[in-house]
């Protein structure tokens, strides 16, 4: 089958490409990527499919290098299928797995688990991120060589900081033998302590335990610099506090080879949103102040921050709004929500529709060293077809195929909405309201 | 009455100075009544008040269930070692099944922060916080004002210092809250590590200097340490607290002369407050627990009366 897409406004970072082209899709591959002409659609016959996209932009499928499937052992949260299929709702076609599953993914047999189970699905491609350690419970190192040759893409104990340094020194040291990314959960425990929410005036009248940021910030500190004696490549996770843009951007300019991400809820919310114990925007790291939301969007700007990631992270309806705040699990439904709050930077002119673009495609790419977040011409047909100005209210109830339907921009309107998703020779179209 | 008031009483902050106002004049008729030979009114007939407590408390739930007892209401105290909530069913669930039984009022404390604001958005019953974590403790700081504005009529300008752990006190908190909207000029006193700067952007001054908090004094609030916090690092030892935030005869000489001395109880005498100053004429603690009833009364009694909202 052949799918023609034509008259949309392509952007695609990886080929510096943003204006007018036609693409031509055979068999799941991008057969043809034309540029200036167009090209004609006599010659598809009555199986082929021509998509008008007039007014629309059409991107390559964008990758997350942050979510949490839950499955294994939390199916009442989301499940491979849910979870990937929101992936798809959103506008991502590839999402990183994180390994804080029952059991974790720190074995190749979990990950061959993940692997066979989103294959079977079929919707979206499922990449695993395996633990760094055995269990995540930062003591042994997990088996990379192993894991990496079952098809983990990365190794994270995301959900958890690797608190003891020796340990985490040991951990980029034997990555670096396999060329493996760290992911560091930039969070030192001693510091946020138990903390629930940003460390604050609002965390002492709430009378909630306030993480300060420089737990985030001494954490991110000391890993860069694991990284530079040891040479292991690291990438910090959900950056969320203005002294860690700071501790990143200095680590740059003297050349280290670090990256970073942040994640929509870090740039679009303060700390105001957990006001009345909103459970749905306890999230870890905690949302945080006006000046921090500023200093993100700045390390956006100049490229400290190279990646948008989702932390997508779903719970049951249950454990968020029964539970006391500091008794409900932190975490945001993020897939279905990344792309238009992302969009709003644009507006903002915080960055180019290139840049935002590659942030969310091109750069976490290039930091998992995979393929995929291109348009280019034998590529696997991945794209979405965006219609930017779409306004939408969010009704996560109504409308999120995840299963968790936490989020705190639940009722807000939002610009910006997916139209459809290619995957290979699926044409998912969306209905929106 | 013309306050419109909300049905619950979650904390301080969510109320007006008006509304504080409210219940404390109302506060001064029930005293009344309880000065009388037979204590009790048929206000609230027919009524059921559940007190559901689980954390461990006897002052602030006797108080209530006595309050609620005067307004002759059917009292339930449903306390956390007799509860199902040991046998595994949810919070919410429990209160849920309070509700069913018929509850009109559910008087809640618990040891998290915002469980009575949880509640408040599945319940129908009138919720009151009896002390969630280290949030608010409503009912404590109106008793509190209600024995200031008897001992001292009004609240313009007074100097009032609070002393002690103030992060972890939700009596202090609500205090700041109620003082402050009453137009009191407020003092933090305590180890830097219980008092968090950011107290100051409310309005409020900080200092670790004793003698500094209590100059000039008119009201001098002690609170409950608790002892627990030595081993994680936020004071050395009770003797080294005692010498530089205990309440000493000594210390009281830089307060003014006729100033009160409160303490929401239980005491640590010779820790936060030296017995001399406890059981001295400065001090109007048990006024407090005898105004704590009135208060109590008050609030059931306005927020019985706010059903259609």
């Amino acid at each position: 089958m052949r799918i023609l897409i034509t008259g949309g406004r392509v952007i695609d970072p990886s080929q510096e490409f943003a204006g007018r082209a036609d693409i031509l899709m055979e068999d799941g591959l991008i057969k043809t990527f034309a540029r200036d002409k167009k090209l004609k659609g006599e010659d598809l016959s009555g199986q082929d499919r021509i998509i008008d996209a007039g007014g629309m932009w059409v991107i390559p499928g964008l990758i997350d290098m942050h979510t949490h499937l839950r499955e294994p052992g939390y199916e009442n949260k989301e499940t491979i299928r849910t979870g990937s299929l929101a992936a798809l709702h959103g506008g991502f076609t590839t999402v990183c797995a994180m390994p804080n599953t029952n059991p974790v993914n720190d074995n190749p047999g979990v990950t061959e688990f993940i692997l066979k189970k989103a294959r079977a699905e079929g919707n979206a491609r499922v990449l695993p991120i395996g633990a760094v350690t055995k269990g995540q419970t930062g003591e042994e190192l997990a088996p990379f060589y192993m894991m990496r040759e079952a098809g983990c893409v990365a190794f994270s104990d995301d959900g958890r900081p690797v608190a003891n340094p020796i340990i985490m020194r040991r951990a980029l040291e034997y990555a670096r033998g396999l060329d493996a990314l760290i992911i560091s959960h930039a969070e030192d425990p001693l510091l946020s302590d138990g903390g629930v929410m940003n460390e604050g005036l609002l965390s002492v009248t709430m009378g909630l335990k306030g993480s300060p940021s420089i737990a985030e910030e001494v954490m991110i500190y000391r890993d860069i610099a694991l990284s530079e004696l040891t040479g292991g490549r690291v990438h910090i996770a959900h950056v969320s506090t203005m002294g860690g843009v700071r501790v990143i951007r200095q680590a740059k300019e003297r050349g280290v080879n670090v990256t970073a991400e942040t994640c929509p809820h870090y740039f679009s919310l303060t700390e105001e949103a957990v006001s009345g114990f909103n459970t749905h925007a306890r999230v870890n790291p905690p949302l945080r102040t006006h000046k921090d939301v500023e200093a993100i969007k700045e390390g956006l700007k100049d490229g400290t921050i190279d990646i948008i990631a989702t932390d997508h992270a779903p719970h049951s309806r249950a454990e968020k709004i029964s539970r006391q705040f500091d008794d409900a699990p932190p975490g945001i439904s993020g897939l279905e929500t990344a792309l238009p709050l992302s969009l709003a930077l644009v507006e903002l002119g915080v960055l180019s529709e290139m840049e935002l673009i590659r942030k969310l495609t091109q750069n976490p790419a290039k930091a998992l060293r995979i393929d995929g977040g291109t348009l280019r011409e034998g590529m696997s047909a991945e794209l979405a077809i965006v219609d930017p100005q779409r306004r939408c209210v969010v009704e996560a109830g109504e409308n999120f195929i995840s299963l968790g339907k936490n989020t705190p921009f639940d009722g807000m309107e939002l610009k910006g909405a997916v139209i459809k998703t290619i995957f290979r020779e699926k044409v998912m179209e969306w209905q929106r309201a | 009455m013309a306050s419109a008031g909300g049905r619950h009483l979650l904390g301080i902050k969510e109320l007006s100075a008006q509304e504080i106002m409210l219940y404390l004049n109302s506060a001064g008729s029930f005293k009344d009544i309880l000065k009388r030979d037979i204590k009790k009114v048929p206000a609230l007939r027919g009524r059921t008040v559940v007190n559901l407590f689980l954390e461990p408390s006897t002052r602030t739930r006797t108080s209530f269930e006595l309050a609620a007892k005067r307004l002759s209401t059917d009292v339930i105290n449903f306390s956390a070692p007799s509860s199902s909530i040991l046998k595994g069913e949810s919070l919410l669930d429990t209160a849920l099944t309070v509700e069913a039984l018929g509850a009109d009022i559910i008087i809640i404390r618990h040891s998290s922060s915002g469980t009575p604001h949880m509640l408040s958005r599945h319940l129908k019953a009138h919720l009151i916080n009896a002390g969630d974590g280290t949030n608010e403790h409503p009912t404590q700081a109106l008793l509190d004002a209600f024995t200031i504005k008897e001992k001292k009529g009004g609240f313009e300008g007074l100097k009032v210092a609070i002393v002690g752990d103030i992060i972890h006190s939700r009596v202090a908190k609500s205090n700041v809250y109620c003082l402050k909207k009453l137009g009191a000029d407020i003092r933090l006193v305590g180890p830097a590590t219980l008092l968090p700067e950011e107290f100051s952007e409310l309005g409020v001054n900080t200092t670790s200097s004793m003698d500094e908090g209590l100059d000039g004094a008119d009201v001098i609030m002690m609170l409950r340490l608790q002892l627990e916090r030595q081993g994680k690092g936020f004071f050395p030892t009770t003797a080294e607290y005692f010498s530089q935030w205990g309440l000493s005869r000594k210390r009281l000489e830089a307060a003014k002369r006729d100033a009160i001395v409160m303490h929401p109880g239980p005491m640590n005498r010779g820790i936060e407050i030296a017995s001399t100053v406890a059981d001295g004429e400065n001090s109007v603690i048990l006024e407090q627990v005898t105004n704590g009833l009135a208060v109590r009364m008050a609030v059931m009694y306005h927020l019985d009366e706010r059903k259609d909202q």
